[in-house]
């Protein structure tokens, strides 16, 4: 039977690719290891080589075909004594499926390719930091961050970018690309693998005025560091009477990625949004990845900049604007509805607009709301949604306990206990490491049905 | 050891400054006296007010150490910053910050280099350089090789002086510190301030190489051991890093070899050590006392001296007077400087 070539992943979170080129034409012989074909995605490129021997049947999908997903067949391979002919023994199951299908492909995998990363949802609500009227750019939130970088590294000299991997390499998660071709190594700086102590020189560099952007490759590796952040970054324009503070923002992606299990899966907000002196923003949507890192920049408190590598390659719509810059503190609601509060923020909120889609289908119109920054916490946009409600659900990737759900839940009860109708429920990730395997990391995480049940559930439905 | 070989020829790696260093001017004694004098004098009036309550939480004082921040100041220039962990009211008051907001800090008053907030531990000049006054042992490091990362950045012909203990060099931020800053050749004078105990702990029982001027060789960084209780040479090792920092060649470490007579804070059991141990070294190699002797050798006058003694006394006093009665912060203070 022949083989199918599919589409591979270059990343734990990779969703598509473009397939570049073919090596290898129809019919041509080759040899396990073979170099066959050359994928690319916004990050990187990948050779595809042959697993089997044979000869190369049919091309599936055509070089230069952008957003492949991930797992779509994209070549079959005849083995010896197989003929073109054999290619209509594609197993009959599966290209019933691709009947179903509009993918470009003839046939599908047995695994279910996930979807394209689709453009964030529609909302509802108009963000009030754009003018009407405004030329909107479709952008990925990878893009919508160096852009914010690079714009901010053009009008002040004193910014500058340190981290692993940031410069020759173009950033782990590319989010630092054509950086340094356009400032050069003296902004864009690669660090040794040394968390502690280059977090200990970004801050000392703030201290004398500078604006350092220190990049985290991912927010686990800052648990090095954190005695730097909170102790010397957070603390210091306290402990000096105002005199010497500094304004750094550290940024990184944060949470659960894709199967890179426990150490590398954990959610901070709750962490840092512990501390005074720290700001904590941690965005959802394109423009307000670009709006608000240009704003954590300029100013002048330290600031994390919790990232999320699921979003990174997701796209949006950002304001054409020469200085787009969305004020730390304020939360946006994207969703409007009057039966129950939704909160979320970062990719937590995926969940919650997924649900606020199925819970209209059952008639319960919901308020999602993404927080957007947790510290300062905008209590007032919460409390002002629930005073409308009467019923709120927190989403977090994070653990419940001490989380920020727990946080807005308690805010919730000092500012509108009289108009709750239902206690605050809280949706999270399970009170368990991350676990490796797909279907347990699946478990792990919350849901759109968890999230669903708890508006169902605070509405008595 | 292995100094990077091209600058091997200039390089002062693995010298001790054995024989005598350069001699000082009368005035260069006199001032030198003056500031370890006011060092001296002022941590006896903290370790008095903290028995008499005034001070709070740690208090860990300076007396022994003084020469080794006296002779580094000699060797700096304006623009220059400091930094060092939380044995700092020496640091302080040679920088130039004034006894009067130092103490008071001590006392948790308003009128202390942080209003009150900092407190021994966490003080603060921006317009003396002092960058602190830090808690956690080691975390300074970082910090002060941030302060040279900024200087090679904007390009100022600054010098970072960076202080820590004997005990801070065993931590492991300061060796990701010294790599990035032999790197980069950053503009950092490490200065080890090894007074032979970290808490109650010596140095032979806490470090597998008690040479600290070799702590950067596998960094091509070099070192210096140098007699920190004697202040000329002390200043001659200072002269010569900074010059090493400014050329351009990169970070340099000096491990001063001090004491310290009084416990490690006011809590100190003293168990460790022997109190015949402490009387030697005060009695052999006082910092202070050895500039005198040279100074009265060289035919200046009791008289002179106690001048400076009563000058000293009386900017002490004076600062122990302000610090107990200066108010106390506001309330509305608690809420201040938690962000800009």
């Amino acid at each position: 039977m022949p083989i199918q070539v599919l589409m591979p992943a270059l990343s734990p979170t990779m969703e598509k690719g473009n397939l570049a080129k073919w090596l290898k034409k129809e019919g041509e012989t080759i040899k396990s290891g073979d170099v066959i074909a050359e994928i690319e995605t916004d990050k990187a490129t990948m050779e595809v080589e042959a697993t089997d021997e044979g000869t190369l049947g049919k091309i599936l999908i055509a070089e230069g075909t952008a957003d492949v997903p991930v797992n779509t067949p994209i070549a079959t391979i005849l083995a010896d004594g197989e003929s073109a002919a054999d290619l209509a023994k594609a197993p009959a199951a599966k290209q019933e499926k691709a009947a179903e299908s509009a993918a470009p492909a003839a046939a599908k995998a047995e695994a279910p390719a996930p979807k394209p990363a689709p453009a964030l949802q529609a909302v509802a609500e108009p963000d009030p930091e754009v003018p009407a009227g405004t030329e909107m750019v479709t952008q990925t939130i990878r893009e919508a961050l160096r852009d914010a970088m690079a714009e901010e590294m053009r009008r002040d000299p004193d910014v500058f970018v340190m981290g692993e991997e940031v410069a020759e390499y173009q950033g782990a998660y590319k989010v630092t690309q054509g950086l340094l071709q356009e400032f050069g190594a003296r902004r864009v700086i690669d660090t040794p693998i040394t968390e502690h102590g280059f977090a200990g020189v970004g801050v000392g560099a703030a201290m004398t005025g500078l604006k350092p952007i220190v990049e985290f490759m991912t927010f686990n590796f800052a648990m090095q560091a954190i005695d730097q952040i909170i102790n010397s970054a957070a603390k210091t324009l306290y402990m000096s009477g105002g005199q010497m503070g500094c304004s750094i923002v550290f940024r990184g992606p944060n949470g659960a990625a894709a199967r890179v299990a426990a150490q590398h899966s954990q959610d901070y907000s709750s962490w840092y949004s512990n501390i005074p002196g720290l700001k904590v923003v941690a965005p959802f949507s394109a423009a307000d990845y670009k709006g608000l890192l240009k704003a954590a920049i300029r100013d002048p408190n330290p600031v994390i900049f919790l990232e999320n590598e699921v979003l990174y390659g997701h796209t949006g719509e950002v304001p054409k604007l020469d200085d787009f810059v969305i004020p730390i503190g304020k939360a946006r609601i994207v969703r409007s509805g009057s039966h129950v509060s939704i909160i979320s923020w970062s990719n937590g909120m995926t969940y919650a607009l997924k649900a606020a889609d199925e819970l209209a289908k059952d008639g319960i119109e919901a308020e999602v709301i993404d927080l957007r920054t947790l510290r300062p916490m905008d209590t007032e946009t919460i409390i002002n949604s629930v005073r409308k409600t009467g019923r709120a659900v927190t989403v977090e990737e994070g653990w419940a306990q001490s989380g920020v759900g727990a946080e807005i839940a308690a805010r919730i009860m000092e500012n509108a206990f009289d108009y709750l109708d239902a206690p605050v429920a809280r949706v999270s990730g399970k009170d368990v490491p991350m676990p490796y395997a797909a279907n347990l990391e699946k478990l792990a995480l919350p849901t759109v049905a968890e999230v669903v049940e708890a508006a169902k559930a605070v509405c008595y439905r | 050891m292995a100094a990077p070989k091209k600058a091997a020829a200039s390089s002062p790696q693995d010298k001790t400054n054995g024989g005598s260093p350069p001699e000082f001017t009368k005035e260069q004694e006199l001032k030198a006296l003056r500031d370890m004098l006011l060092i001296r004098r002022f941590e006896e009036k903290a370790g008095q007010l903290y028995g008499m309550g005034a001070i709070g939480g740690f208090c860990h004082l300076y007396i022994g150490q003084e020469a080794v921040v006296v002779g580094m100041q000699m060797a700096l220039k304006e623009g220059d910053q400091v930094i060092t962990g939380y044995r700092d009211h020496g640091h302080m008051l040679a920088t130039g910050m004034e006894a009067n907001g130092v103490m008071a800090e001590l006392t948790g008053r308003r009128g202390g280099y942080s209003k009150g907030k900092g407190g021994s531990m966490h003080m603060f000049s921006k317009e003396k350089h002092f960058y602190g006054g830090h808690g956690i042992v080691g975390a300074q490091v970082s910090l002060g090789t941030g302060l040279a990362f900024a200087n090679n950045y904007r390009g100022n012909g600054n010098v970072s002086v960076t202080y820590f203990g004997d005990g801070a060099a065993n931590q492991g931020q300061v060796y990701e510190s010294f790599n990035m800053a032999e790197l980069w050749k950053l503009p950092v004078i490490y200065v080890i301030e090894n007074n032979r105990y970290a808490m109650g702990t010596s140095v032979s029982r806490a470090s597998a190489q008690q040479d600290f001027s070799k702590r950067g060789a596998s960094f091509n960084i070099p070192g210096m051991q140098v007699d920190g209780m004697d202040v000329r040479a002390v200043k001659a090792a200072g002269d010569e890093a900074a010059a090493w920092c400014r050329s351009g060649k990169g970070p340099m470490i000096l491990e001063m070899q001090t004491y310290r007579y009084r416990g490690h804070s006011m809590s100190d059991p003293a168990k460790y050590r022997t109190r015949e141990e402490v009387e030697k070294v005060r009695h052999d190699q006082d910092p202070i006392e050895q500039v005198r002797n040279r100074l009265l050798a060289a035919k200046v006058s009791e008289q002179d001296l106690k001048a400076i003694d009563a000058e000293v006394r009386d900017i002490v006093n004076a600062s122990a007077d302000f610090a107990q009665h200066d108010p106390e912060p506001d309330a509305a203070e608690l809420w201040t400087d938690v962000y800009r």
